[in-house]
């Protein structure tokens, strides 16, 4: 049973390992070679959430033969098993689900690349999870950033090429941020590990020596982590980002990577600074207001967007508002909340995203409204799979957007000072969410007016995609599905895992 | 514009009919500016390659950006200038730098590493998980570069070969002919003495791969493809990061479980000792020294 301890260190190397021998696979042997990884890395993190919640603790895994401070570690809770194991399976199923976009989109020759940059961000995002320590989270967030970038730029139309650009500024511009912070914060507390840093922070609170430079470090970090996930005002490179790249590294980048950055954000929050000292610090409060600016203006770009992939990539920028909102309330209740969303969200826009891309397939390739009139009906699997992620982003009781949308409500009532504002944002963001997400199903449910005036103008070809031209797609819209109905009906052992988890992080 | 009721207008968005900012902006200009692009032949079919004017956002918001940068810049130079202030001095006694932490480094490091040079073992034996995260940050960008710049046939590599540059300059590859051995030998000493004095992978692979980048800049691909091709730089690359991760899971695995591990420390001085520092810091070397070089074929003419 002890020997499921190593399992975090084996999902990470694993992948790095692939990652290289990857690199030397023609495309074939690639796919299969990162799908197996992925699948083997589901289990191991899915072994570790088991064995944390039997053991019911927390424990550091030592990396090398010298004990922390002097070493390296790595440190798994309930919080992280659930958080690797859900991560690993939305990127399996978001790599089998744009797999036949990947091979449409791609050049030939860089197929497997794309498949070794895949395996690099498991590995990464799996240490971002597990890590205990500041400065192996610096080196992964590189690892993350720069396979971040070359997963959007693989597909090589002008677009991406300029997307990428962007995203490669912004993010640096975080992760230099976040350097800036780890160097100032090393200079203050003399610890990379995060335990170590954690009571020096004590320290210098309690004798009051250096709080202004530790505030100006919380500063950074949590501005740093900010533009890298997204948070309004610095949400701009997203409609191009996940409006243009291939559909997997649209799912795979608002899914998971921005979400990584949070996790770990709340992570430093907890293990590094202290949950204490942040919650006294007006840092929450900025969260909080821009959290919210982000939930209504999010979703007011979305509504006047015509193109149902840079619909969804704003709309990805009000969820990321809703995080932070959760993070900004300053209680435990709204942390647990922001994390459960961070799920929700982590399973529902890679289904939105593929299944736009498989809108956008019976459509002769368009990814506009006025084109898409009827696909839902062309596409069976693909219309049924965008409704639901629609409902859940909405908030329909039975998936898991409601429950979040509840967990946030209740965790606002706690805290009276920020209440009414929560609420009533809350309440409007809803509401342009339905707007926009509505008007989307609405449009592909639309049937096409009149056949044959279609046919005379020529304007689409009556394409349709039946079931079994695509098996894998119609299976990754069932498991996508399916994910979402777990968070949404069996949300009570979620959310005692997370509170679970948040104890033990602190 | 003729004036439509709030239904037609209701009606339009619906069917996606009315133009978002970016559509407007787009067809104001008159043209798509996106079209496909690859490097070379997109300088060329553009006679201006920096055309700012097209990209809509920057357009509209080019002063407001302007001001808000330089706002912006100043600011965060600020804050961060106050907060040096307010920092502990440098090289006081009591800085929280000065902790357990560096005095084991410094005091145990010669005899639990077997590393003379402290800084070696610090980063590849304390620290080793740092420094594979680094190693594989190299490889990521190797990739990304690769991804991006990498051109499908060896025709259109070879007409992007040295557009801008002369070709077999005499003065070069005569002053190549004398750096290159001394420079390569220097490079393989310091990688091979990472161990014993300053210097290690990253350092000295450095310099070789600098070497390489100096011998084909003077003699040309010709010359270098007779024994550093695309095959070449994968197989040593990936055994090199295969042989990096296999031997410090290893090391890793048995350290966690405090099982006995058969990696002996040797005597502290001699070349061969301090246990995996000197395979990790060759292997090390080898990928920065690929990276440097790809790095530099990529760039020159998209193939290697």
């Amino acid at each position: 049973m002890d020997f499921i301890r190593n399992f975090p260190f084996f999902s990470i190397m694993f992948a790095m390992l692939c990652a290289i021998l990857t690199s030397a696979l023609p495309k074939k042997g690639a796919k299969v070679l990162c799908t197996v990884m992925i699948s083997i890395s589901t289990l191991l993190n899915a072994a570790v959430l088991y064995y944390t919640c039997v053991t019911g603790e927390s424990y550091v895994y030592i990396m090398g033969h010298f004990p922390a401070p002097w070493g390296n570690e790595l440190r798994a809770g309930v919080l992280e098993g659930l958080m690797g194991t859900t991560f690993s399976i939305v990127m399996l199923l978001s790599v089998l689900g744009g797999a036949r976009h990947i091979n449409e989109d791609l050049a030939e020759n860089k197929i497997s690349l794309y498949y070794v940059m895949i395996d690099l961000l498991q590995g990464a995002l799996l240490a971002l999870v597990y890590t205990n320590d500041i400065f192996t989270a610096y080196v992964f967030i590189e690892i993350t950033t720069i396979a971040s970038g070359g997963i959007l730029m693989i597909r090589q139309i002008g677009r991406t090429t300029l997307a990428a650009t962007r995203y490669m500024i912004m993010s640096l511009l975080g992760s230099g941020l976040f350097l800036i912070g780890i160097t100032l914060m090393y200079d203050l507390t003399g610890h990379l590990l995060m335990s170590n840093i954690q009571q020096s922070c004590a320290q210098i609170v309690a004798d009051g020596r250096y709080t202004v430079p530790l505030t100006v470090v919380v500063g950074l970090i949590t501005i740093g982590l900010c533009i890298k996930s997204g948070l309004f005002p610095f949400h701009f490179w997203m409609p191009d980002t996940y409006g243009y790249s291939t559909p997997a590294s649209s799912s795979i980048l608002s899914g998971l990577i921005s979400k990584a950055y949070i996790f770990l954000l709340i992570k430093i929050f907890y293990r590094v600074i202290g949950f204490d000292i942040i919650s006294s610090s007006k840092v929450l409060n900025v969260l909080f207001v821009f959290g919210l600016a982000a939930m209504i203006i999010g979703s007011v770009s979305a509504i006047r967007e015509n193109d149902i992939r840079r619909m969804t990539a704003y709309s990805s920028a009000a969820q990321i508002g809703y995080i932070f909102m959760g993070i900004g309330l300053g209680t435990s209740a709204g942390m647990t909340a922001a994390i459960f969303h961070i799920l929700t969200h982590a399973v529902t826009k890679p289904l939105l995203f593929i299944s736009a891309s498989g809108l956008s397939d019976v459509s002769n390739g368009s990814k506009k409204f006025r084109d898409l009139q009827d696909s839902g009906f062309r596409n069976v699997p693909a219309g049924i799979g965008f409704m639901v992620g629609s409902l859940s982003m909405v908030g329909l009781p039975l998936f898991g957007g409601f429950i979040s949308k509840l967990l946030f409500a209740t965790a606002s009532v706690q805290n009276p000072n920020k209440m009414l504002p929560t609420l009533i944002v809350l309440a409007i963001s809803t509401v342009l969410n339905a707007v926009y997400f509505l008007r989307t199903v609405i449009r592909i449910y639309r049937p096409a007016a009149d056949k044959e005036t279609l046919q005379v103008e020529g304007a689409r070809p009556d394409v349709r995609m039946t079931f079994g031209q695509q098996r894998l797609f119609v299976m990754v819209m069932i498991c996508f599905v399916a994910l979402n109905l777990v968070l949404g009906l069996y949300s009570q052992p979620i959310t005692n895992a997370i509170t679970a988890g948040l104890t033990m992080l602190a | 514009m003729q004036k439509i009721s709030k239904k037609e207008r209701f009606e339009a968005w619906i069917n996606g009919e009315i133009p978002s900012a970016e559509e407007q902006l787009l067809n104001e200009s008159g043209r798509h500016v996106y079209q496909s692009t690859s490097t070379v032949q997109a300088k060329r079919r553009h006679k201006n390659p920096r055309d700012y004017q097209n990209a809509f956002e920057i357009k509209a918001f080019q002063k407001v950006y302007n001001v808000l940068s330089v706002v912006f810049c100043l600011a965060l130079i600020a804050s961060l200038l106050i907060t040096v202030s307010y920092l502990p001095r440098v090289g006081g006694t009591d800085n929280p730098g000065n902790n357990e932490v560096a005095e084991r480094y410094i005091e145990k490091g010669l005899e639990e590493t077997g590393a003379v040079n402290i800084v070696a073992g610090m980063i590849l034996d304390y620290r080793a998980f740092d420094t594979f995260g680094e190693s594989c940050v190299l490889f990521c960008a190797v990739c990304s570069v690769f991804i991006l710049l990498k051109v499908s046939d060896r025709e259109t590599a070879k007409e992007n070969d040295r557009i801008h540059e002369p070709k077999n300059d005499v003065i070069l590859q005569q002053i190549a002919r004398i750096i290159v051995p001394l420079g390569l030998i220097f490079g393989i000493y310091v990688v091979l003495n990472g161990h014993l004095s300053a210097g290690g992978g990253f350092s000295g692979g450095a310099i070789m791969g600098a070497v390489l980048v100096l011998y084909l800049l003077a003699f040309g691909f010709e010359k270098t493809e007779r024994f550093f091709n695309e095959k070449v730089f994968r197989v040593i690359t990936c055994s090199a990061l295969s042989f990096y991760c296999l031997a410090k899971s290893y090391s890793f695995f048995t350290g966690a479980n405090h099982l006995e591990s058969i990696i002996s420390t040797g005597t502290p001085g001699a070349i061969i000792s301090a246990g995996l520092i000197l395979p990790l810091n060759i292997c090390v070397g080898l990928v920065v020294a690929c990276t440097m070089y790809a790095f530099y074929t990529m760039f020159r003419k998209g193939g290697m």
